[in-house]
């Protein structure tokens, strides 16, 4: 097994990949935590605020998983992609790849006590927030053994014990209900922070800047992330925003623009954004991004952007070989290494997407569960009752 | 005298206990196999929904239904002898009232909206409560109702147990997506993962004088979103109960009141009490015809009640109260006796509460019926300013009369 031909350089402890059907991103423990250095890519550009320092520290057992996880990631979508095209998933499926570092970074600097709640573009975030690719696979191809029990869909991933809250299909929706968990973490003073993620598009929203006036208005601990893809479906934001500075478009509430290629960037900015929010209230961070599908499976990304544009994003500023750059330059592990752990990766994803393929499809009696809480016996039937309590003569 | 298992609230059913008032009633001949129904004023009965916990106590209202005179926002007529001592009050105090025991109750529930805060509510529902709880569990928000209902129903995700109120039900109309999309929907969408304890309150229906955009119904675009459920109410007695129960149901509640009701008297129990939130109100027991209604135009058909009693006829008047879902049970009772039915609403005739309930009769109760369905509605037109032609878009209660005589030949 190459795993166990990794050099004692890094004595890594990867658990074996005897589970049949992995469930989890594994952080693949490593004793070694020494403490690495890297300098972000860019520097942070700032708005109202001293923006944090570029050197950020990580260690080799972080890169490694930020690598895997990622690797997952990118994985999962371009998996989902097949499934779409095999008509296995239906309706409207928002793929992340490219943005992964987004993802992966935020985790890295929170705490699952703290909440994040994004747009439809959510299959990542779930991962990240610690769902697992069967759940995920399952409720895109609408199995009861889904994340919503297959009543959601791509647009609806949500996990309440990890703190992630969706998962939500209209643009800007989620940004008064991140605000509303912000409250309820002031409310209840419970020393944690709400990320509230949207894109360029959704940053042009009324709604948006309510809720960003009642966040800094009552000082919530909400961090208000633009993940900037530049494109809001098929259009560019250069044709949408008369100011596509999104991270000074909060106005009195400071912001900072992170690349979100780099996952390491991403790391810095949400802990120093989540210190800045717990003291003194909204913060904007704008994650430069890229995202290589088109808008969704429906849009092919070609027609209001050129292949050359994708592939040289691809090419210079993919998050995933940042991160394997790093890792082989800081000789963590060799490229063979990790072209094994890509395979195995892909293994994992097959092994989900098989397994997910053989879940049951939901019985029609759960068309009516869950519309209420505990309401009228266990079922709806729309606005009357349908079960009469005493018989009537 | 008969106990009858009430077909309450749908989740843990509670037992209704029916006394017997001799005052109210003439027994009339029945005229089918009816259980002895006119035993029984009205069941209230606690809500169960919220925690399965029975603990509210059961109350039966002895005293006579307010009648509203012409104008309908003076005091009531008081006539039986109450229960208790009890404590006479104006409906929005019951509100706040029912408001403010619950808040001490439970440290999760807080309240949001404009001006409910420091100016204590723009109905006076809130009166006080800012200074008691603070600032963040009466939240004055500024003027989004996009952005505070949404952020209602984000804090209920966590579990906290938000009173959002729209300080004019049609205002509500800008946090649409909120309502319907989160609202409603995430406990469904997130496979019963997060339930959403709100309740959305607010005045709304037809003032005087308010114009168009400040007289609407929202109950007629709200009612088919899934998920949620909606209550009228009509009275201080079942205001303050009704707003007990939408607080400690699980489920997104939108209670309804009305601009010109605040100010009704009524006594009401000292105890604590529950207004069960799926269940209809029998306000006046009769055998000719059914009148289902609901909030103002409750009024407006007693008040047309007491004309067709001189002239001889005994409409059975019921206050629908939950909105959504209807309560069939009560309902069907009540047309399997009179075999004809009147509503009368204050939707508009198209897509309304009584258009709804029309086709939810004429499905369930076909065969009973010795007429056709007939509903008085609003007209579908925006409500206009003037005086008279506001009167005439709303319905009135010799127009209810004519449609008794009517349906009554």
């Amino acid at each position: 097994m190459a795993l166990s031909r990794l050099s004692s350089r890094s004595t890594t402890l990867f658990q074996p990949l005897a589970a049949a059907f992995p469930t989890t991103l594994r952080r693949h423990i490593s004793t070694d935590t020494t403490p690495i250095t890297v300098e972000t890519s860019l520097p942070f550009t700032s708005h109202l605020v001293e923006p944090p320092s570029r050197a950020v520290e990580t260690s080799s057992s972080e890169l490694l998983s930020f690598f895997r996880d990622m690797a997952l990631m990118r994985r999962m979508e371009i998996a989902a992609d097949s499934l779409y095209k095999a008509k296995l998933i239906r309706g409207f499926c928002h793929l992340y790849d490219g943005q992964e570092a987004v993802a992966i970074g935020m985790e890295a600097a929170i705490t699952r006590r703290d909440a994040i709640i994004t747009s439809y573009r959510d299959h990542c975030t779930f991962l990240g927030r610690g769902g697992g690719i069967f759940e995920a696979f399952s409720e895109l191809m609408g199995r009861t053994t889904g994340c919503s029990k297959g009543k959601g869909g791509s647009m609806h991933f949500y996990k309440k014990d990890a703190s992630f809250y969706g998962g939500h299909g209209i643009v800007g929706a989620q940004a008064p209900l991140g605000c509303g968990l912000a409250f309820a973490q002031k409310y209840s003073k419970e020393e944690a922070v709400t990320f509230t993620l949207y894109g360029d598009g959704a940053a042009n929203q009324g709604q948006l800047f309510e809720a960003l006036n009642i966040a800094a208005l009552w000082d919530l601990p909400a961090v208000l992330v633009c993940e900037n893809n530049h494109y809001g479906m098929g259009t560019a934001e250069w044709r949408s925003a008369k100011s596509p500075a999104y991270f000074k478009r909060g106005d009195y509430v400071p912001g900072l623009k992170v690349d979100g290629m780099d996952a390491l960037a991403v790391k810095q900015a949400c802990k120093f954004a989540k210190e800045h929010a717990l003291k003194n209230g909204p913060i904007i961070l704008e994650m430069d991004t890229y995202r290589y599908h088109g808008h969704s499976m429906s849009d092919p990304g070609s027609t209001y952007r050129t292949r050359d544009e994708i592939s040289g994003v691809r090419q210079v500023r993919d998050p995933i070989d940042r991160v394997r750059k790093l890792i082989i330059s800081h000789d963590i592990a060799t490229e063979k290494e990790l072209k094994d752990m890509e395979k195995e990766v892909r293994k994992e994803v097959d092994a989900a997407v098989a397994q997910a393929k053989e879940s049951p499809i939901p019985e029609p009696s759960d068309l009516f569960t869950n519309i209420y809480v505990k309401g009228f016996g266990s079922e709806s039937f729309g606005a009357d009752r349908k079960e009469l309590r005493a018989t009537l003569p | 005298m008969a106990a009858r298992i009430h077909g309450g609230a749908g989740a843990g059913a509670a037992t209704a206990l029916s006394t017997f008032n001799p005052k109210k009633l003439v027994a009339p001949p029945s005229r089918t196999n009816l259980p002895a129904r006119n035993s029984k004023r009205y069941i209230v009965s606690a809500a169960a929904g919220s925690d399965g916990s029975k603990k509210s106590l059961l109350r039966v209202r002895h005293s006579q239904k307010l009648i509203a005179n012409a104008a309908v926002a003076t005091k009531a007529e008081e006539s039986s002898a109450p229960t208790g001592t009890g404590h006479e009050l104006l409906l929005f105090e019951a509100l706040q009232e029912g408001l403010e025991e619950e808040m001490d109750r439970d440290p999760h529930v807080c309240v949001m909206g404009e001006d409910v805060g420091h100016y204590g509510g723009s109905y006076k529902v809130t009166k006080g409560l800012a200074d008691k709880f603070g600032d963040l569990r009466v939240l004055d928000t500024p003027i989004c109702e996009n952005a505070f209902t949404g952020m209602g129903i984000g804090a209920a995700m966590t579990g906290l147990r938000p009173v959002i109120e729209g300080m004019n039900m049609g205002f509500l109309l800008l946090a649409f997506n909120q309502i319907s999309n989160n609202c409603g929907m995430l406990h469904y969408t997130s496979g019963g993962q997060f339930t959403i304890p709100v309740v959305i309150r607010g005045p709304g229906g037809v003032g005087r004088q308010l114009g168009a955009e400040h007289s609407q119904r929202l109950e007629s675009y709200f009612q088919s979103i899934p998920g949620i459920q909606m209550v009228a109410c009509s009275t201080p007695y079942n205001a303050k109960g009704l707003m007990k129960a939408a607080i400690r149901s699980e489920n997104p509640v939108i209670l309804f009141e009305h601009v010109l009701l605040y100010n009704l008297k009524e006594k009401i129990p000292d105890e604590e009490y529950i207004c069960n939130l799926e269940e209809a109100e029998m306000v006046r027991p009769g055998e000719h015809i059914t009148i289902l209604t609901y909030s103002r135009m409750r009024y407006h058909v007693m008040q047309a009640a007491k004309t067709l009693v001189n002239k001889g006829y005994d409409p059975e008047v019921i206050d629908i109260r939950s909105l959504k879902p209807f309560d069939l049970h009560t309902i069907g009772n009540s047309v399997k006796k009179t075999h004809r039915v009147l509503i009368v609403e204050e939707c508009m005739r198209t897509g309304g509460i009584g258009a709804s309930l029309t086709a939810a009769i004429n499905e369930n109760f076909h065969d009973y019926l010795d007429a056709p369905v007939m509903c008085l509605s609003s007209q579908d037109v925006p409500t206009p300013y003037a005086g008279t032609l506001e009167e005439w878009t709303v319905v009135q209660p010799a127009q209810i009369v004519t449609a008794v005589e009517q349906l009554c030949q």
